[in-house]
């Protein structure tokens, strides 16, 4: 039996790696990457939290996010193909036009 | 008079005084709502139908409550309509209600009757006018709307009714004056006479207030007429400490209160100093000059102070001041009257030497004299106005009596009137006017309780002499002698409409006859009549009997004096305007400076403007407009808000809108942390 407490590190190990992607990395697809990352590092403590206290509500709020994630992938992937074909680049630095 | 008061007197109640006020509001209300509301305007011969049609009807009403009221036993003359609670707190309640009395029911039939004839005269005067398309509407509308405002002034049961006509009659005379707005000078006239009134209208408040807080202290939180000439002996004997600017020393409060209703009075009936709005207020129609501002709104002060006549019994101080600024205004303004050329300037000079008249008369205690000089003068001022206005149609606007002259023969019929009212305000019997002036003049003459009251009756018979003087020399110059004129004008000159010259006819009649209303007794007696001073007896239920002490041999000396006073400046007006015209000609070319301080009216507007107009002005412009609102508003609040936020942001914040989506998150990240570690810390 894992401890709970087991789940939370890698859980905020995970999500810590998210942040540090999403905030660094320049191109757009790692960065959507990294936000599955942290999505995915939410689920595993939701799921560690259901376990621990024997509540499915957790179980039933991953799959929800599972979806919404799928949903957003196939989004923010459309974005960067589109934005690749205008732009003939992925990196986030070329986007910076609406601005001051 | 204050035991005639103090006397329990029986309230009849009536339902028909509402009707009075009623008809003329519903006639306004529904032009007000065609032309502010729907945009539309009605055919003339229906705004004649429901104009003309509400105020006659008001007449007639008007007609039957008088007769009401005198099929009630003498002395319990008095007729409520009690309508409803306008304002009630606690003990405290002002009744929208209207009282009938003697004293309102003389008002009442001069204001609707003389107002009907002049709502007719409209009819003919305003039809040549095409200046706006809605104008014919909106000037019967504004009318209605006076009307309504003047007869709830009259009929007011309380301060407060009254004081709402008061200010609904000053709106009126606003909007009339100024009716021709587009050209500027009308307007601005429009807002003197609107401004000077204020004046008056903060001492009259401050009169309602003094006196109010002095009853309610007493015990008789009360506004209504009756109540407060029952309770005012509970506060006659108080007095108040004034401001060392004043004087210092102690005021009976009746003098005190008396004073502020007077400075009142004084804007509304145009008596030194706040009669510099009525020569201004010429700028608007004729027939509004002669409803509002000779027959009915400027006399509202004389009624108001004669309402108030068992206060001024007790304060003889503000009696004085009364007395002296009347009689004092009235040989003032003769004396300009005598050289202005502007025919209504001549009459609008005349008026406020009328009523100085009257208030010489309230202040001297003959307050039945001041209202049958009222009503006279309401006829025959309203007469002499329209008349002028008849001229002024003839002559296509032109107003200057320089370029009249001879004009009896053109318009004979508007000539004869115009006779007839200039005999009548001048004093020579059996015309109306003889007996009104004469009645004041006697109460002057016998005023022992006022200091100098001599004085003031050889003022009121010097000022007798100088109305006969410049009256005879309008008509002289106007109807008399060459035409001085062009041509062309003379060629058209012509009799007006007959709606015009039918209510010229009727003044003209009452002009002449309304004098026997008030003979006294002394030419009663040679017919045999008793009591013929019919008026004066009707009027002592609410006014208090006036008794002359003088033989009736010295009353016609002074009746005969007064003649002659008349007969002199009359046939000095004919001997200077007919028969040796060089001489005043020559006046006029040396122009002395007397000639030219009456001709500018004693450069009081000029004074005026130096001392009150021009700081005011300056204040306003540098202070209120470049200081205040320029500056303070426009400039710190609005504009310096502005530039505050440019400056921090268009300068700074705006850089944090890098353009770059991961410094947005970096932002985000680190609110998160810094909210997460505030609240786990």
């Amino acid at each position: 039996m894992i401890p709970l407490s087991h789940v939370i590190w890698l859980s905020a190990a995970l999500f810590t790696i998210g942040v540090i992607g999403a905030l660094t990395r320049r191109n757009l697809i790692v960065i959507l990457m990294s936000v599955e990352l942290m999505l995915n590092a939410v689920n595993l403590s939701l799921v560690g939290f259901a376990r621990a206290w024997g509540d499915l509500g957790g179980h039933v709020f991953v799959l929800m996010v599972i979806a919404v994630a799928a949903a957003e992938v196939a989004v923010g992937l459309g974005i960067v193909i589109s934005l690749f074909r205008n732009r003939d680049s992925v990196n986030i630095e070329d986007v910076s036009l609406l601005k001051w | 008079m204050v035991e005639a008061h103090a006397a329990a007197l029986t309230v009849t109640p009536s339902t028909l005084l509402r009707w009075i006020p009623l008809l003329p509001l519903f006639a306004a209300v529904v032009h007000g709502v065609m032309l502010g509301l729907l945009r539309r305007t009605m055919p003339r011969s229906g705004v004649v139908a429901l104009s003309v049609g509400a105020v006659v009807l008001s007449f007639l009403v008007s007609v039957v409550a008088f007769g009401q009221l005198i099929s009630l036993p003498e002395g319990q003359r008095v007729l409520v309509d009690d309508l409803y609670t306008w304002i009630g707190a606690g003990r405290f309640s002002a009744e929208m209600s209207f009282l009938l009395d003697p004293l309102s029911a003389v008002m009442i039939l001069v204001v609707t009757g003389v107002g009907s004839l002049i709502h007719v005269y409209s009819i003919g005067y305003m039809d040549d006018d095409h200046r706006e398309d809605k104008g014919f509407q909106r000037f019967f509308c504004y009318l209605n709307l006076f009307t309504f405002s003047m007869l709830m002034l009259v009929l007011g049961d309380n301060l407060l009714v009254l004081f709402l006509g008061w200010e609904g009659v000053g709106l009126c005379s606003y909007l009339l004056i100024g009716f021709w707005y587009s050209d500027k000078w009308n307007a601005y006239c429009g807002s003197k006479a609107f401004i000077v009134n204020r004046i008056g209208d903060f001492g009259f408040l401050l009169g309602i207030f003094t006196l109010f807080a002095a009853l309610a202290q007493a015990g008789h939180p009360t506004v209504t007429f009756r109540d407060i000439a029952t309770a005012f002996p509970a506060i006659a004997a108080q007095t108040v400490a004034m401001p060392g600017w004043l004087g210092g020393g102690e005021w009976k409060l009746a003098t005190l209160a008396g004073v502020f209703f007077f400075i009142g009075a004084a804007g509304k009936s145009a008596q030194i100093p706040l009669y510099v709005w009525l020569p201004d207020a010429m700028a608007g129609p004729t027939p509004v000059s002669a409803l509002i501002h000779a027959a009915t709104m400027v006399t509202a002060g004389v009624y108001m102070v004669c309402r108030m006549s068992f206060l001024y019994a007790a304060a003889p101080g503000a009696s004085a001041l009364i007395a002296w600024t009347g009689a004092i205004t009235a040989l003032f303004a003769a004396t300009i009257a005598i050289t202005q050329t502007d025919i209504k300037k001549v009459l609008a000079y005349s008026t406020i030497s009328q009523l100085g008249y009257m208030f010489l008369a309230a202040g001297c205690g003959a307050y039945g004299g001041a209202i049958f000089h009222l009503a006279t003068h309401a006829f025959f001022k309203a007469l002499l106005f329209l008349g002028a206005g008849a001229v002024i149609l003839a002559m296509h606007h032109e107003q200057d009596i320089d370029k009249m002259g001879g004009l009896r023969k053109a318009i004979p019929y508007t000539a004869v009137v115009f006779l007839i009212g200039v005999i009548a305000i001048a004093g020579i019997p059996p015309l109306s006017g003889f007996f009104s002036k004469d009645e004041i003049l006697l109460g002057a003459y016998t005023a022992e309780h006022i200091p100098g009251h001599r004085m003031l009756w050889a003022i009121g018979l010097v000022t007798a002499g100088l109305t006969s003087l410049y009256m005879f020399r309008l008509y002289f110059r106007t109807f008399e002698g060459k035409f001085r004129g062009t041509a062309d004008q003379l060629h058209h000159v012509h009799e007006p409409a007959k709606s015009v010259l039918v209510p010229l006819g009727v003044l003209a009649f009452f002009s002449a006859v309304a004098g026997f209303g008030g003979l006294p007794q002394v030419y009663g007696d040679w017919f045999g009549i008793k009591n013929s001073n019919s008026l004066a007896h009707f009027l002592s239920q609410t006014l208090g009997h006036h008794e002359v002490p003088v033989s009736h041999s010295e009353e016609l000396r002074l009746a005969g004096l007064a003649i002659l006073v008349s007969a002199i400046g009359g046939a000095l007006a004919w001997w200077l305007y007919l028969q040796a015209p060089a001489v005043p000609q020559k006046i006029r070319e040396n122009a002395g400076p007397l000639f030219r301080l009456l001709r500018e009216k004693y450069y009081v507007d000029e004074i005026f403007d130096v001392i009150f107009v021009k700081p005011l002005v300056w204040i306003s412009e540098n202070v209120l407009y470049k200081g205040v609102d320029a500056g303070l508003v426009d400039g710190a609040m609005v504009n310096g808000s502005a530039k505050g936020v440019q400056a921090v942001a268009a300068r700074g914040l705006k850089y944090l809108q890098s353009g770059y989506a991961q410094s947005y998150l970096f932002f985000m990240v680190a609110g998160t942390l810094a909210i997460v570690g505030w609240l786990v810390s």
